[in-house]
């Protein structure tokens, strides 16, 4: 058996689950063996549906309250240990890289984290991995015969999309806790960083926090999330969770805009494995522009409502 | 009470990563190391916390061979008051937070103030391994952290937003900025490294603990060749391009 972190919020899965469920519905594959996706809690949303990324089965926990890495992770040790299974695959979100550790420790399982793409073996499970803040790749590999795997957000993508769907058991966990939630602050209508498709981002390049709003229009016209660089968050022009790059959130969307980024080692480092990037700089010799895809040499404060119009006029 | 502060020995942030031709391993040459730099958040909230009374001692600790040390004197010169060093060259995560785990329990800690990940091999696992063994209270991504008695209130980020909990300790805690600012970290004093001098260093021997997870060749990733500059009066290219070429809108 595969077993899946099938990730809510809201009671509704998240993108990143979706991917984690195909990805996990492979590995059974390989294996000869079932993919299982684990729901905890109350969920608004029909469970059997994660039967068209591939899960043959849910186990909802039912009785499950708000997330707790220690609750859960042993929950999925539990289950793991109690269907003899193979492989737990975990999306590497907040709440995802939380739990992972107590899976592998309470299941007493490898874990192999930051995991880019399926495995290449299975006896013993070997894949490749991020290292070195995407400045490195790794080939790793577990010892033993199972494993937990967190992969991250965005890194195999989606694949085809089925009409199958799953069954749904319901249980109960008896896993506890050691830590109680108290308040959630979420920015409704915010794409969270990890799991963004496209990312638009800017730097001191953009002279002051109240000229955000052109970054905040071209984002909203792509549906992209927003992201700067580390001196803008240490400066206090943006908060801390929007540092994108080496010692901040490492991303790796289909979409990277950096505008009036430099493209120091460090803000490489976190963005380099985005699918596309462009670079829009008003300076020529803007290293980042050995690291993009394409590049517009121009100020920022022009070139972005143009884009913007562009986008408009694209879409319309 | 007393805190723990765990450190990891990295390449510093500007390094150009390079692997031995074999692809076994990082080639050291050239590079500088130093503390981690999530790790430092930790130290300097610590640190903080002392002075403010709510703890009596600071030990930072590594796990590392003897070519660390100069990375925990740097600790010692920002102002912790000990330091450990547990002699071995892990190869996987499981081991270190097995070998900090054994040291928590022959001498004990109530608050354990880790990074989130170290910046080489990017695990992430070693707190939350570290909090299983020890039975203790986790919270991940810790970007604020208040103590009253023995109930620790912890803000952490979570995707798109933050998740205010509460926790009694023992606590382990991996940290990111916003534990403390960017701009409180504290850097070494010339007083500071010369007290560091005279600090205890103690090495502890290690376990015999298998890893888990074994490394079996490193690569660097493809950089890109060339880019396409797109002249900025003609930006309806740029979308074409983004639309046709690279399929992402």
């Amino acid at each position: 058996m595969v077993l899946i972190f099938a990730e809510t919020w809201n009671g509704t899965f998240k993108k990143s689950t979706f991917e984690a469920v195909q990805y996990g519905a492979q590995c059974a594959k390989s294996l000869g063996t079932e993919a299982v996706a684990v729901v905890f809690g109350a969920a608004s949303e029909d469970l059997a549906a994660l039967g068209a990324y591939g899960a043959q089965r849910v186990l909802h926990l039912t009785n499950a309250s708000a997330f707790e890495p220690i609750a859960y992770g042993t929950a999925l040790a539990a289950l793991a240990s109690q269907h003899h299974a193979r492989l737990v695959v975990v999306s590497a979100t907040a709440n995802g890289k939380s739990l992972t550790p107590f899976v592998a420790g309470a299941w007493d399982a490898p874990a192999i984290t930051n995991v880019l793409a399926l495995p290449t073996s299975f006896a013993p499970l070997a894949v490749r991995r991020g290292a070195f803040s995407s400045k490195g790749l790794e080939d790793a590999s577990a010892t033993g015969d199972r494993a937990v795997v967190g992969l991250v957000p965005n890194s195999v993508g989606l694949g085809t999309v089925g009409t199958q769907t799953a069954a749904v058991e319901a249980l109960e966990t008896a896993a506890t806790g050691k830590s109680t939630s108290v308040e959630l602050h979420v920015a409704s209508g915010k794409i969270p960083l990890p799991e963004a498709e496209r990312v638009v981002s800017a730097g001191r390049g953009m002279k002051g926090p109240e000229n955000w709003i052109l970054i905040e229009t071209l984002a909203q016209e792509l549906n992209a999330g927003t992201a700067c660089s580390k001196p803008v968050s240490d400066i206090g022009w943006r908060p801390h969770s929007e540092h994108v790059g080496q010692t901040g959130i490492q991303i790796n969307p289909q979409l990277y805009i950096a505008i009036g980024i430099s493209g120091a080692i460090q803000h490489l480092a976190g963005v380099s494995s985005s699918k596309t990037i462009v670079v829009i700089n008003s300076d020529p010799e803007a290293p980042f522009f050995k690291a993009a895809d394409y590049g517009v040499v121009g100020d920022a404060f022009e070139v972005v409502p143009k884009l913007t119009e562009a986008l408009r006029a694209f879409h319309a | 009470m007393k805190i723990l502060v765990c450190i990891s020995h990295v390449p510093d942030t500007t390094s150009k990563i390079q692997f031995t031709a074999d692809g076994a391993a990082l080639d050291a040459q050239g590079i500088q190391f130093v503390i981690n730099p999530h790790d430092e958040f930790g130290l300097t909230k610590a640190l903080q916390m002392k002075e403010a009374g709510l703890a009596t001692q600071v030990t930072a600790l590594i796990v590392g061979d003897s070519s660390v040390e100069p990375t925990l004197r740097k600790a010692l010169a920002i102002g912790a008051d000990e330091a450990v060093r547990i002699d071995a060259r892990p190869e996987s995560g499981n081991q270190v937070a097995q070998w900090i785990a054994e040291y928590v329990q022959a001498n004990p800690y109530e608050l354990v103030l880790c990074g989130i990940e170290s910046i080489d091999y990017n695990g992430g696992t070693v707190p939350g391994l570290l909090a299983h063994r020890m039975g203790a209270a986790f919270a991940n991504a810790c970007i604020g952290l208040e103590l009253s008695g023995t109930n620790a209130t912890v803000l952490r980020e979570i995707d798109g937003g933050k998740e205010k909990l509460t926790a009694s300790l023992p606590l382990v805690v991996a940290g990111k900025k916003g534990l403390v600012e960017e701009s409180e970290l504290r850097i070494p004093n010339m007083r500071g490294i010369m007290a560091a001098r005279t600090k205890p260093l103690a090495v502890v021997a290690p376990s015999a603990v298998a890893a888990q997870v074994v490394s079996q060749r490193f690569e660097k990733p493809v950089g890109r060749t060339s880019v396409r500059l797109i002249d900025k009066d003609n930006l309806g290219e740029l979308v074409r391009l983004l639309h046709e070429e690279a399929k992402v809108i």
